[in-house]
């Protein structure tokens, strides 16, 4: 539908092939951001990556098979055991409902997709779409060449990427095409004033909110977009229309998704957009009334109304911060807190702060993540605010709030990319513009047609063929649409003028900003020359770059691990042996527990019940996993058995080097398992302040069960029967020891993932005397499991 | 209508029992074949009357010496024995054919009955044995039990023969009626692991008895006195395998159970009861007497038949089970108040005893608490004596669907009322604004 856009009538010369071309261009974007996305899958193989998409693909089985009623009222006995867990009130449905939809129309269709292929393409094809809408979003800002150039950026934009390749089936695939349609949508109606746009604005936001806990961005930007428009004396009856219908109706509708529910009502987080709602009532009324009545009478209006209003106004605000004060957190939930206070979490919620998804980023992952956008950046900025409209203002809003808001968590980088792709599109699209505009003026001023070729034989040899079509083409249609533009908002304005008569305040800025540049802004051919032949440069360096992250940095799906050496490639797939191991060998109600980063793909790849999972909705469970893991062996056992688990399995990188594995974040387990269990204290594991395994370790640590489970017989499978551990480059501190409770029944190729066996209790219970059974229990060792010298009570 | 299914399961029992008699099962408890370990073939004959009771009970005997070198308890795999009766105390270092302590306690393990007798002297393998039971031998090797006040008067001079009749009170182990008379006991006293709730002790030593070398100086207080001594005790694994341990073999003898006992200071003569405690402990030891069974778990909705897969939260529910007790020929109903069923998740939300209805069914109903979750129905009955009964069985309970809620509330309809208000004042308005010039 967006590209219905593109072919809006025109007449004008080479109207009909420009807006052809700019279709192709756009239909070719489409497939380059689909096409960039399926490396993954040709180097590797179709297969759900990482945590989260496999709960996500688990909950689509689910739907494809028991349909959307039982989806809805799922409670999933075999997560969070022994409380369970209501799938349908704490998920976000849209993914889940757009692949599930998606696998039922091929299957209508007789194509006989898996539930998998539908799930692993999801990200990729809506990143097209991502690309289309964010075209639309621009042209409306700036027109269809910045559009165009702004598409070809974010379909290959690696931050964008890193969460979209084939197989990464997470709701922020879907999420960001929402949020970016959402926003177009918004700005359509700003632009047009059209009930019809912003009751569609409606819908996709409440698409968005059925996506991703991140809608919470729009219905504050907006709000604050809105507000911004006010204070500037910007305010009309299309700012109106596209804000009034977006809140009501967006509420209504976004209090409908199960996870929402009241909270779209009830927290903070949407209190912004309420008041700014009652303050666009309030000013929709005073333009009202002061043309209605005489300047006179306005005055004294707004005298008396002043007074009434503020003595309303004061106990309002009154009533609503003590409402607020009542709440511990003050109505916010923890992760929007962290947004605001970066410090918020790493202080007062470790479970949050132990996601490195949410630590703050590194300046290298700027570059590493938007690329040359950082630089072009400022540039569409600047761009933006020549001249200034409504629309421009918003995506300059949206720029800076999601700068703050990717330098807080490194996640919400992936906000930024939609950001930083409009402004460099426009930017880049600006600065073509000029260029080709002065080489066109210069070379053959008096017959504007031909020129048109003439940026395309320079571009031949700078970047690679798709880009350069794509560049080539947003050239020409910025050019045609600069130089229709004019004729185009002059043509159509008659028509709208009787019902708007504010409308299309952008377009004339547009127009004016043309012959503007007509007159002035013309540069030397040669200067011309060379500055395009500069950006071709950057541009295909960041094609370049992009190509290379979604090949190499991008794709591993993290089930799978690779590594290069000098006798070739060398893959781990650990991890799926052990959950095939988990499916073939256990009962199908045995509990598994594990740290809850591994729990949702236990349940989806294994099938078994978990006690913890990704979703971390119940800190006191994870606590009490994170205190058995930092417990000594006896005293987890106790914990395990009070949970009826029977497997334990931790992942353990120390042999072949797999940095992320268990005792890297065994910290955490301490932390969080302290944050509820006061006698797990984080300084006992440390010496010195320093977390080490090695002979200085502390006592503490070296008892303690996870550190057992990771090193049992490590010293032996190691060549020199040193124990030497290749993450933490050292010789672990202790080597031989023996597990009462726990038996190993399984450890991976790599002895990446360990599972360990709970011992049942002991069938009797020995007596005190000792000094005698040790000869005879040496003699008997190897068919003995019951000569432990500990006593159960 | 169940009590006459039960009825045909309990017929299909009588008919298939002498098929099934041959070895142990689920339907007979009861040992059949018996090992017994001997130091010396002499044992048969002093101690005939205890074995001929058992042979007369249908036990298959089978004699060995202990240090017999054919010695083999399993072939194949397969254990050849149900039960274990261990007579040879000082049998050294391990076992004919190879048998040593891990091998006598994997036989336990897997389910089978042990009684075994200490004498004056002790090799550490019997003593060993005992520990791992939670049975503690004095650790003085020379050590019996002594007691100067409590002794009868056959004996010799150093009053190790002693007179023990501080028995356990416990029909299941003693029999009905339990032991009147005076129990002889001449042997090395135990104590047990007071932490495990495992052990029993049948037969205590009086307060006067103290454990020390007989005619020996005590330099230092003896390690074990009074009545924390045992004297005889039980033990029930957690597979509920039992295990018999006395610390006297003569206790088993012929001589002490034909003879008659004088206590010290009295001068009236009775028999010992040292034959019919043996043998009624034999009888429990072989799972002739309290072995209970639980069949026939159900739970359903009230007035449903079928089990269904989950509950919603404040639902009524069923549960019932039948409990069943072995007599040495037959199963019969169980009888007792005290059986509980805990409707649990990580604490029990629900407790309740069940009532039953003297056939063996064990039932009540209760309402599902309020709380969604993976729930467990669990029975977990141990009573003295009895084999402990332990179910669980899982069931998830879920919140209301979606649909499952009120659809009107009444104290909404104000706010009904407002909203059919404001939508029919918006369309006239709308008519109005439209269409009004």
């Amino acid at each position: 539908m967006t590209a219905a856009e593109v072919a809006a009538p025109s007449r004008g010369r080479g109207g009909a092939s420009a807006s052809i071309l700019s279709y192709a261009t756009l239909l070719l974007i489409g497939i380059l951001a689909f096409a960039i996305r399926l490396f993954s899958v040709i180097k590797y193989e179709s297969v759900i990556h990482e945590f989260d998409p496999y709960f996500n693909y688990r909950v689509t089985q689910y739907l494809s098979k028991a349909g959307i009623y039982e989806f809805w009222n799922w409670f999933d006995d075999r997560t969070w055991y022994p409380l369970g867990r209501v799938i349908g009130g704490t998920v976000y449905p849209g993914l889940t409902l757009t692949a599930g939809t998606m696998w039922w129309v091929a299957n209508s269709l007789n194509i006989p997709l898996s539930v998998e292929t539908a799930c692993v393409f999801t990200a990729p094809i809506f990143s097209a779409f991502a690309a289309w809408s964010t075209y639309a979003l621009t042209k409306e800002v700036k027109g269809v060449g910045a559009g165009l150039t702004a598409a070809a950026l974010i379909a290959m934009v690696p931050s964008y990427i890193s969460r979209s390749v084939a197989g990464s089936y997470d709701n922020e695939g879907v999420a960001i095409f929402a949020l970016v349609f959402t926003f177009y949508l918004y700005l359509k109606t700003l632009n047009t004033g059209s009930l019809f746009y912003a009751t569609l604005n409606a819908l996709a936001y409440f698409y968005m909110v059925c996506s991703w806990g991140g809608y919470t961005f729009i219905i504050n930007l907006i709000p604050m977009h809105v507000l911004l428009c006010i204070v500037t004396g910007r305010y009309s009856s299309r700012l109106y229309i596209a804000y009034s219908p977006l809140v009501i109706l967006g509420t209504l509708l976004a209090a409908l998704v199960p996870v929402v529910g009241f909270n779209a009502v009830m927290t903070s987080e949407h209190f912004a957009s309420f008041l700014v709602f009652v303050i666009l009532q309030v000013v929709a009324i005073v333009y009202y009334i002061k043309r209605i009545l005489s300047p006179k009478a306005f005055r004294v209006a707004v005298a008396v109304v002043l007074t009434v209003g503020a003595v309303f106004a004061l106990t309002l605000i009154a009533v609503l911060i003590a409402m607020v004060a009542t709440s511990p957190t003050k109505g916010w939930s923890g992760r929007s807190l962290s947004l605001l206070d970066p410090t918020y979490a790493s202080k007062y919620i470790p479970i949050i702060a132990s996601v490195s998804e949410h630590q703050p980023p590194t300046w290298p992952s700027y570059f590493m993540d938007i690329n040359i956008l950082a630089f072009l950046v400022p540039a569409g900025v600047i761009a933006c605010f020549l001249p200034l409209s409504d629309s421009s203002t918003f995506v300059v809003l949206y720029l800076v709030t999601a700068v703050y808001f990717s330098g807080v968590m490194v996640r919400l980088m992936l906000v930024l990319a939609p950001a930083a792709c409009i402004m460099s599109g426009i930017a880049l699209s600006e600065a073509f513009a000029t260029f080709t505009l002065s080489v066109k003026y210069q070379i053959e001023l008096p017959d504007p047609p031909a020129p048109q070729v003439a940026p395309v034989k320079q571009t031949g040899s700078g970047a690679t063929s798709e880009t350069s079509a794509a560049t080539v083409a947003a050239d020409l249609a910025k050019e045609k649409s600069l130089s229709e533009k004019g004729k185009e908002t002059l043509r159509e304005r008659p028509k709208r003028s009787r019902k708007k008569e504010k409308e299309s305040a952008a377009e004339k800025s547009v127009a004016k900003k043309v012959s503007k540049r007509k007159a002035s802004k013309v540069l030397p051919l040669e200067a011309s020359a060379v500055g395009i032949v500069l950006l071709l440069l950057l541009v295909s360096f960041y094609v370049i770059h992009c190509v290379w992250a979604a090949a190499e940095a991008y794709s591993a799906p993290s089930i799978v691990l690779t590594s290069h050496t000098a006798d070739g490639m060398h893959v781990f797939d650990d991890f799926r042996e052990a959950y095939a191991w988990l499916s073939h060998n256990t009962e199908e109600d045995d509990k598994v527990a594990s740290w809850w980063d591994y729990g949702y793909q236990t349940t989806a790849m294994a099938n078994r019940t978990v006690i913890v999972d990704n979703n971390t909705w119940n800190n006191t469970h994870i606590a009490t996993v994170g205190m058995a893991m930092s417990s000594p062996e006896r005293q987890a056992w106790e914990i395990y058995q009070t949970l009826d688990v029977k497997y334990v399995f931790v992942i353990f990188g120390g042999l072949v080097g797999y940095p992320s594995d268990d005792i890297n974040k065994f910290l955490w387990m301490v932390r969080i398992g302290g944050g509820v269990f006061p006698h797990i204290k984080e300084a006992d594991y440390l010496r010195d302040g320093q977390y080490r395994i090695d002979g200085q370790a502390t006592p503490t640590m070296l008892n303690s069960l996870m550190y057992k489970l990771s090193y049992y017989r490590f010293a032996e499978a190691t060549m020199d029967g040193k124990g030497y551990d290749r993450v933490r480059r050292t010789e672990i501190g202790k080597k031989v020891f023996k597990l009462t409770h726990f038996e190993e029944v399984f450890t991976t190729h790599h002895w990446m993932v360990r599972i360990y066996k709970l011992k049942p209790p002991k069938n009797r219970l020995r007596g005190k005397n000792k000094r005698k059974t040790k000869p005879i229990a040496k003699k008997s060792k190897p068919s003995s499991s019951t000569k432990s010298p500990g006593r159960r009570s | 209508m169940a009590s006459s299914t039960r009825g045909q399961a309990l017929l299909l029992v009588a008919i298939l029992l002498p098929a099934l008699i041959a070895a142990f099962s689920e339907d007979n408890p009861t040992d059949q074949r018996i090992l017994v370990l001997l130091d010396d073939l002499a044992l048969k004959s002093s101690h005939s009357i205890f074995f001929k009771s058992l042979s007369s009970r249908g036990y298959e005997l089978d004699f060995k010496l202990a240090d017999d070198s054919k010695l083999a308890l399993q072939r194949y795999g397969e254990y050849l024995y149900d039960a274990l009766i261990l007579f040879a105390p000082s049998v050294e270092g391990h076992l004919g054919g190879n048998l040593d302590v891990a091998a006598i306690l994997d036989f336990v393990d897997s389910g089978h009955d042990l009684i075994l007798a200490a004498d004056t002297h002790t090799s550490d393998l019997i003593r060993d044995i005992a520990t791992e039971c939670g049975v503690d031998f004095d650790e003085n090797t020379d050590a019996v039990v002594v007691d100067h006040i409590n002794f009868a008067v056959e004996g010799e001079s150093d009053h190790s023969l002693i007179i023990g009749d501080k028995l356990i009170e416990s029909d299941v182990i003693l029999g009905k009626g339990g032991i009147k008379d005076p129990v002889l006991f001449r042997g090395i006293g135990h104590s047990v692991n007071p932490a495990s709730d495992l052990v029993v002790t049948v037969l205590s030593a009086s307060p006067s008895a103290f454990s020390a070398p007989p005619n020996a100086v005590l330099k230092a207080p003896p390690a074990l006195t009074g009545t924390s001594i045992s004297l005889v005790s039980v033990v029930q694994a957690r597979n509920n395998a039992r295990i018999l341990i006395s610390g006297s073999l003569d206790f088993f003898s012929d001589k002490f159970f034909r003879s008659s006992v004088q206590k010290s200071g009295s001068s009236s003569r009775s028999a010992s009861g040292n034959e019919k405690l043996a043998v009624e402990m034999s009888k429990w030891a072989f799972h002739e007497r309290g072995h209970l069974k639980a069949v026939n778990v159900h739970h359903s909705k009230v007035g449903e038949k079928d089990e269904p897969s989950m509950y919603r939260i404040t639902d009524h529910l069923e549960y019932s089970l039948e409990i069943h007790e072995w007599t040495g020929t037959e199963w019969k109903p169980y009888q007792a108040d005290d059986v509980q069923v805990q409707f649990y998740m990580m604490s029990p939300y629900v407790l309740k005893a069940l009532d039953h209805n003297g056939k063996g069914l064990f039932y009540t109903s209760f309402q599902v608490p309020d709380v969604y979750g993976v729930f467990q129905f669990k029975v977990e009955y141990k009573r003295l004596g009895y084999t402990s009964l332990s179910l669980s069985k899982q069931i998830p309970v879920r919140p209301f669907r979606h649909n499952e809620y009120e659809r009107f509330i009444k104290a909404a309809y104000p706010y009904y009322g407002g909203a059919f208000s404001m939508m029919t004042g918006f369309f006239i308005f709308g008519i109005f604004f439209l269409y009004h010039k």
